[in-house]
């Protein structure tokens, strides 16, 4: 089935001069589920999901409610002092999960700050998903062992990274691919378009995952753009997908195209998933200040994990026992990531010299000789041992 | 006078350019309806309505650009980078743009731009968020880049930078946003001290201790505390980091004889190693001690559950004094 665009709306006080209508070529959007978890068909797509088994939707759906559940202990981590920070993905879960379950293993995620749905999803340890927001590293794991680079907090700028990873792909000529995490108003950074002028010429392996979840902190995506995002793609000679983001069949379907695409040589696509995010941006914004409630009610409709829900018990899926066994995951999950957290050793003072660069540099060196001595020179005895092991 | 923060000294210095001058506007991510993340332009949009304060798509170097075109035609142009680290987006418009613009043109383009960045560490952010970027701008010839202490400073001198006709580089000490302080509002900018112009905030005759945005209360701290203990410091505030208003620095150290410079941002090339060179070069007889830095560390800004061991604390600052005056200090005993 195909919807008309059902919320590029959002209007906020104060932003009349903005109000540029994304009109633009006005693509249809893709969705198999619909709200009220009804299946429709549709004779593109439905191909490029037709192996989903009840099984394999049953267990996509247990990852959507993991993640819901991640977000929450992660914010209520945050509320209990910690976690630093933490970007809520609520509303967000079928974008993340239909892509990334999408993907074969030697394929090379980019993400941004907000994709810990992807980094659960992708075998990232739990407690690695907390580190960067605890504030006990600048990288939660190692990229290379789950094939997903680090969080990218500088807006944007992780597209041009994957478009040369998959420039590198395509030189060793390998059948994989890269995906690209990013939302909506970061296709306003020069990055973002720079990477798809070289994603586009190069013909790279390459999918643009572009969450549009209708905001950039308080800015609406109107702001960013006066056509649909999804349009940007063609100015840059760019296939194009918009898919309904709470839908995680059409997310699934729109993603293996892409891939499918990207394997075959035929060069990069861009997916806009229509979403919404219905948290605040971070634990350290404040929502009300810009954001109708009304709009926050008629997303909640639209609700990814609802949805599922609603087709399973259609399909008489739904059983106790299921839903028994999905509630115990996500428990599981939740306590091991609490634990995780609350358990992670502080790092070490002399730390802050590590890893600033591969071999000694004498300049450093000094300045950790000379911060070890002043630690060493109040005398406390726990100092001077993290001296010896910093050596 | 009224007690207020610094954010709302510099909100309330804005309103005043706003309403003094149609040709002022303000421009960035998120400060129209929320007011920006640190609310500094709070309330603004709704009074002087979103062509005065807009809200531009989220992208650094188009906000600058677009105020380059803007001075073009006339505007002053006051441009808000959310954070320190999203300053680089934007650094080629700055430096390439902004800052040659009048040089280029032999005069005839004026680029009354003010670029008001939050910077530094303390605030436990990620990373991104604590940097201190102030000596890449201080090195580019064009620019002027100043930095308020207090929300008196905070108040006239942004109104300064909105009417000086140099683009200046504004930085506001972001963990010092929610320090009260006294405001006379109707202070005149003109009449008061110009921003380029460095201020000693406590006397002292034993050590000049040089310091500006958010280190200048740890660096007054720090003088209360050496006076328990007999030393006399005096505390510079430098306020304005390009050009640094040497005179006022030198005459401290040539009552004093001993100079430490103290700053979050890393020691190599830094705005230290300036303040110390040039003051050599002006004060080597009157020096009884070589200049001591007491720095962050040359590494890239840390996470916040090490963040306190890269920013110069009280004790840091006080064994920075030490060293300068040849007391026991943590390099005792050690060459150099
Ligand atoms: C270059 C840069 N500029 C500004 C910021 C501050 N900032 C962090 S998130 C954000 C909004 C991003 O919105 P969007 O791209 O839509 O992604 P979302 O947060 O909605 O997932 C901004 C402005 C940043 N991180 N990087």
């Amino acid at each position: 089935m195909v919807t008309d665009d059902a919320g590029q709306g959002g209007t906020a006080a104060g932003q009349d001069n903005n109000a540029g209508h994304q009109g633009g070529a006005g693509h249809n959007m893709v969705q198999l589920i619909t709200p009220a978890g009804e299946r429709v068909s549709h004779p593109e797509y439905d191909p490029w999901v037709r192996d989903v088994s009840d099984e394999q939707l049953c267990s996509l759906y247990e990852d959507l409610v993991v993640i819901r559940r991640i977000d929450k202990e992660a914010t209520a981590l945050q509320r209990q002092g910690e976690l630093g920070l933490w970007p809520p993905l609520l509303g967000q879960e079928a974008s993340q999960v239909g892509s990334v379950r999408s993907l074969r293993d030697d394929d090379f995620i980019f993400p941004s700050y907000r994709e810990n749905g992807v980094a659960y999803c992708r075998g990232v340890d739990l407690p690695d998903i907390l580190r960067v927001w605890r504030g006990a590293a600048s990288g939660g794991w190692d990229p290379y062992a789950v094939n997903m680079a680090i969080p990218q907090i500088v807006i944007g700028a992780q597209t041009l990274h994957a478009t040369g990873y998959a420039m590198g792909i395509q030189n060793d000529g390998a059948d994989s691919a890269a995906i690209v995490y990013f939302g909506d108003g970061a296709t306003s950074e020069g990055d973002v378009n720079e990477a798809m002028v070289f994603a586009a010429s190069f013909q790279v392996p390459l999918v643009f995952f572009c969450q549009n979840n209708h905001w950039a902190i308080s800015e609406p995506v109107r702001l960013q753009s006066h056509t649909q995002l999804v349009d940007r793609g063609a100015g840059f000679g760019i296939p194009s997908m918009r898919v309904d983001g709470n839908d995680v069949l059409a997310v699934m379907a729109a993603t293996r195209v892409a891939l499918d695409r990207a394997r075959r040589g035929g060069g990069p696509t861009f997916i806009e998933a229509v979403t919404y995010r219905m948290g605040p941006h971070t634990t350290a914004d404040d929502p009300t200040r810009y954001r109708d409630p009304n709009e926050l009610e008629d997303w909640a409709a639209k609700d990814p994990i609802g949805r599922v829900h609603a087709l399973l018990d259609r399909k008489g899926l739904f059983t106790e026992e299921f839903e028994a066994g999905v509630r115990t995951k996500a428990d599981a999950v939740a306590r091991e990531l609490r634990a995780g957290c609350v358990g992670m050793p502080d790092p070490e003072p002399l730390d802050v010299f590590k890893h600033v660069y591969s071999t000694p540099n004498s300049w450093l060196d000094r300045q950790q000789d000379h911060y070890s001595r002043y630690l060493a020179s109040f005398g406390d005895p726990e100092g001077a041992t993290q001296e010896e092991g910093a050596r | 006078m009224t007690q207020m923060t610094f954010a709302r000294a510099i909100n309330s210095g804005l309103r005043r350019s706003l309403d003094n001058d149609p040709k002022v506007l303000l421009m960035g991510e998120d400060i129209g309806t929320l007011g920006g993340v640190f609310r500094v332009t709070d309330g603004l949009q709704k009074d002087f309505g979103n062509h005065r304060v807009v809200d531009t798509p989220l992208a650094e170097s188009g906000i600058v650009g677009t105020a380059v075109g803007l001075a073009y035609r006339g505007y002053r142009p006051v441009v808000e980078i959310q954070f320190d680290g999203f300053v680089y987006p934007a650094f080629d418009q700055i430096v390439s743009q902004v800052a040659k613009m009048h040089y280029r043109s032999r005069g005839a383009v004026k680029m009354p731009i003010t670029i008001r960045i939050p910077f530094g560490g303390g605030i436990g952010s990620p990373e991104h968020h604590s940097e201190s970027p102030e000596a890449y701008f201080a090195h580019t010839a064009g620019l002027r880049v100043v930095t308020p202490a207090s929300p008196q400073d905070a108040h006239t001198m942004i109104q300064q930078a909105i009417s000086c006709d140099d683009p200046v580089v504004f930085f506001e000490p972001k963990r010092r946003y929610h320090d009260k302080g006294e405001v006379d509002e109707s202070l005149d900018p003109t009449s008061a001290p110009p921003m380029g112009q460095a201020r000693v905030v406590t006397d002292g005759s034993d050590v000049t201790l040089v310091a500006y945005g958010p280190l200048v209360k740890t660096a007054r701290d720090a003088a209360t505390a050496a006076a328990d203990e007999g030393v006399s410091v005096e505390v510079i505030d430098l306020r304005s980091l390009a050009p640094v208003d040497f005179a006022t620095v030198e005459a401290s150290v040539r009552k004093t004889g001993r100079l430490v410079i103290t700053h979050e941002a890393g020691q190599s090339g830094g705005l230290g190693a300036e303040v110390a060179a040039s003051i050599t070069e002006r004060c080597f007889y009157h020096l009884e001690a070589a200049p001591v830095r007491v720095t962050g560390f040359d590494v890239p800004y840390p996470y916040s559950r090490v963040e306190m061991h890269h920013l110069p604390d009280l004790d840091r600052i006080l064994d920075g004094v030490d060293r300068a005056l040849g007391r026991p200090n943590s390099l005792s005993g050690l060459e150099g």
